[in-house]
């Protein structure tokens, strides 16, 4: 089956059954693989995007859900080599270590920062308590975070 | 500097193995066993699948010897018609198919027949010591020992017992293979590449040539990814050659936290024994632990324990027994620390017990009986430059602040230590025997490459190298490449392991690069400059009587843990670590908070929730759902605290890092605890449950 969806801002369209997770038709159909798969369950946030602008783990969103609808990846947050406020202080903060929760970091952090909501490190902790990271501890993803939300 | 990775990273296009293009690559699935002990009969091949798209492998197919080569040859890589199976989820057979779906189908309609035998899970019941280490200092014989403990003041006893846990890298083990001819090509997520390399040339019986190993973008290892992947690099090498194509495997979460190696559980029991002066005066260790089915790193694993087991404090006679024993579990292995945390555990509870006993307040006693330069260590060690106990335990001592009021509403507050040492480097004459080396060159563009085996896993050894290198060459950063570890293009420097990358890796290259300074400009050809480890001088250990050196040097750490027990939920909250460590010299402070901070989360978490819960030897919890690790908003704010007492014979003056603070946070967490409630918690996971089985009302 046939699905329209807009990702990155870009008209795209996948040819495969509509209850494909939405994950596996941005990596294999799309070829956009910076949206990583880390348990398959939405428990770690690794495949975090947005869907119209709100955050969903994207393994547990079917492609068929998706028609006519916009998706934001990692791939979508800079502007050619104009890197989002979150991405640049992640490099800046030593924020990614692994880099595999990166992208759904990334993702989830800049819906938190581009919609004012990164107002103290307490809030950053709970609206990214859904994205596990298991190398940095957390504190240099809150920073980084925090210092996005202060660049804005 | 910041990460030479780091770009790559947040934009998405650094290519992890699932990301690499590869069209035509067929994907692999296993044939698990469902029983934990038995005897492969047969396969049956469900006569209702279309077979015809799937290539099958078993034992049968494998070239050279059915082992993954490590320390022993005991574990095969897929169990043989008529051969033992040893635990749940061992890998009987392989399928592969053009599509993951399918291969997953695949798997499922293989079915083993098998005569199921009884299998044993109870360490203390095992009849099989896969390896036992004694150290012993002050005594020649155990009667000597027991006249030593007899005229002790005072002697402190606890048991104490640590819980498995999985390393919850959050990229899954994968890998793939293809053959170019005869030689089979391997890329995935790895460690060690010529671990691989090495079990490959046993299992494909083929020369060094036979087969080349690259690391793709690694998502974190912590031990995790240290010996498992030469399990995939199999089963992936034997599928591609019977496919006739490049065959990938990528776990799936489930299977993952079922097949793959844990941290071992262990019991230990600790005596401390005082003298009338309040010093101690002999320390009686027993440990044991699971290896589970096969012994894999076990031996290593153990005596690292062993050897941090006497902790670090002055003590005239030190017994230590640990022994690693098989039970049907799958086999436990590398994690993080490498056996020292779970003995650490018990040492640090056993010390906070003694500040109990004597009235001392625990962290002056800590700072009162601890090693400095010149004492001797359980080994005979004698401890030269970069001792940093004085200044981790000022430094948390000026941090610590007034200790929070024990009442509060429906809450407990405690506060809680841990003073702890982890040796850098390869156990004993390992680095000698490993003889790592690590190549620097200047090419005809004006570039210079960095060659080793060292991998980047998340810990930064990319940028780290970087720094090294071009501070020996004296040139911009920019002009530095680490060269992808690959076993076609980069000398064998050792496994990426034991917290001795920046430490024995870099000091090569800050060797080589030196050398290579001073024989510039010669640039019309490429020069090279290769260093290989040498021991610093007088460092030396006997393995025959387990004295002597036991690492180069030590790392030193104090740790301070505030908790608030809910009375309610029963849930402990860990309210404020203060963690101090001595790292020799951060060549990159950035990077070593990073180190610190991830590392004292894992203990964290391995102090309260996490843990494998095994039912009749199959992981019960084999989910993130339900195998749990800390969130953001589970994990608290770290003090985190660079101390710098350079180690001579480091890099910039650097040593370990990686591992140390894995090991002590976990006993700072009980201590804390114990100061809340005034109950003593002494078995890991310090779960609402466990607290509530010993504080209900």
């Amino acid at each position: 089956m046939k699905v329209e969806l807009r990702v990155n801002g870009q008209l795209r369209e996948v040819d495969c059954s509509p209850w494909k997770r939405l994950l596996d038709a941005l990596r294999e159909d799309l070829r956009l693989t910076g949206t990583k798969e880390g348990c398959g369950e939405g428990e770690c946030g690794a495949c975090t995007v947005m869907l119209d602008g709100e955050v969903v783990n994207s393994c547990l969103v079917a492609v068929g859900q998706c028609a006519g609808r916009d998706v934001t990846t990692v791939e979508g947050l800079a502007h050619g080599d104009l890197l989002h406020a979150v991405q640049r202080e992640l490099v800046a903060c030593g924020g990614a270590q692994c880099g595999i929760c990166t992208p759904g970091i990334a993702v989830c952090a800049a819906h938190v920062v581009d919609r004012g909501l990164a107002t103290s490190r307490d809030k950053v902790r709970e609206l990214l308590a859904g994205n596990i990271c298991r190398c940095t501890g957390y504190q240099l993803i809150v920073d980084a975070v925090i210092n996005a939300a202060k660049a804005k | 500097m910041p990460r030479v990775d780091g770009v790559a990273k947040v934009t998405g296009r650094a290519l992890y193995l699932d990301d690499l293009e590869a069209p035509n690559a067929w994907h692999g699935a296993t044939v698990r066993s469902t029983v934990a002990h038995g005897i492969l009969e047969a396969f049956d091949l469900d006569p209702g699948f279309d077979w015809s798209r799937v290539v099958v492998v078993t034992a049968a197919d494998i070239p050279g010897k059915n082992t993954i080569a490590l320390i022993e040859d005991d574990q095969p890589a897929l169990v043989a018609i008529g051969a033992p199976i040893m635990h749940v989820d061992e890998a009987l057979a392989l399928v592969a198919a053009p599509t993951r779906e399918l291969a997953f189908a695949a798997a499922r309609a293989v079915k083993p027949r098998v005569e199921p035998l009884p299998a044993n899970f109870d360490p203390a019941a095992s009849t099989h010591v896969f390896k036992e280490f004694r150290v012993r200092k002050g005594h020649a014989t155990d009667a000597e020992f027991d006249a030593a403990i007899a005229r002790a003041a005072h002697v402190i006893e606890g048991s104490y017992s640590t819980s498995p846990q999985e390393q919850m890298y959050i990229e899954p083990q994968a890998m793939m293979a293809e053959w170019h001819g005869t030689a089979c090509h391997l890329v995935g997520s790895m460690q060690c590449p010529y671990y691989v390399h090495k079990a490959m040339k046993v299992l494909l019986g083929c020369g060094p040539d036979g087969v080349v190993v690259r690391q793709a973008v690694t998502g974190g290892g912590f031990g995790g990814k240290e010996e498992y992947p030469s399990m995939l690099a199999a089963h992936v090498a034997v599928l591609a050659k019977k496919a006739g194509r490049a065959v990938k495997m990528v776990y799936d979460r489930d299977e993952d936290i079922a097949a793959t190696t844990k941290r071992h559980p262990a019991r230990t029991r600790h005596r401390l024994a005082i003298d009338a002066h309040g010093e101690i005066c002999a320390i009686d260790v027993d440990c044991v632990m699971d290896g589970g089915a096969y012994l894999t790193l076990s031996p290593v694993v153990l005596s690292r324990g062993v050897l941090h087991a006497a902790g670090p404090y002055r003590c005239p006679v030190v017994r230590v027994r640990g022994r690693v024993v098989m039970t049907n579990h799958p086999p436990h292995g590398a994690f993080r620390g490498f056996g020292a945390p779970q003995t650490t555990f018990p040492y640090e509870r056993q010390i906070d017990k003694l500040a109990r006993h004597l009235g001392e307040e625990p962290l002056a006693l800590r700072h009162r009986l601890a090693l400095r330069s010149g004492d001797t260590t359980a080994t005979g060690q004698v401890l030269g430059a970069s001792v940093g106990t004085d200044e981790v335990i000022a430094a948390v001592r000026d941090a610590a602040g007034p200790v929070p009021a024990r009442d509060g509403p429906r809450c407990k507050r405690g506060r809680g230590y841990a003073f702890y040492f982890h040796g850098a480097g390869f156990t004993g004459s390992g680095e000698q025997r490993l003889a790592g080396r690590a190549t620097v060159a200047a090419l005809p563009n004006g570039r210079f490459e960095v060659r080793t085996s060292s991998t980047d896993i998340g810990q930064g050894a990319l940028t780290i190298f970087t720094q090294i290198a071009s501070q020996g060459l004296g040139v911009d950063a920019a002009l530095v490449d680490i060269i992808e570890p690959s076993t076609d293009r980069v000398p064998d420097s050792g496994p990426t392991v034991a917290s001795r990358t920046c430490m024995v890796v870099g000091g090569l290259i800050e060797k080589a690069s030196r050398e290579l300074r001073d024989l510039l400009p010669a640039r019309d050809r490429e020069l090279t400059v290769t260093k290989q480890y040498e021991p610093p001088p007088g460092v030396h250990f006997d393995d025959e009587t387990y004295t002597g050196a036991a690492y180069p040097v030590f790392g030193w750490a104090c740790c301070l843990v505030d908790v608030t027990v809910d009375l309610d939920t029963y849930e402990v909250r860990i309210d404020r670590c203060v963690q101090a460590v001595d790292v020799g010299k951060a060549i990159n402070p950035v990077i070593v908070r990073g180190q610190i901070e991830g590392g004292t989360l894992q203990a964290l978490g391995w102090a309260l929730l996490e843990n494998i819960v095994y039912r009749d030897g199959k992981v019960a919890n084999a989910n993130m759902t339900n195998c749990i690790v800390p969130t953001f908003a589970d994990a608290p704010e770290i003090e985190t605290m660079i101390v710098e007492v350079p180690y001579p014979f480091g890099p910039s003056g650097a040593k370990g890092v990686g591992e140390i603070p894995m090991d002590g946070p976990a006993a700072a967490v009980a201590n804390a605890v114990e100061d809340a409630l005034g109950v003593a918690f002494d078995a890991l996971p310090i779960s609402p449950e466990a607290v509530f089985a010993k504080v209900r009302p």
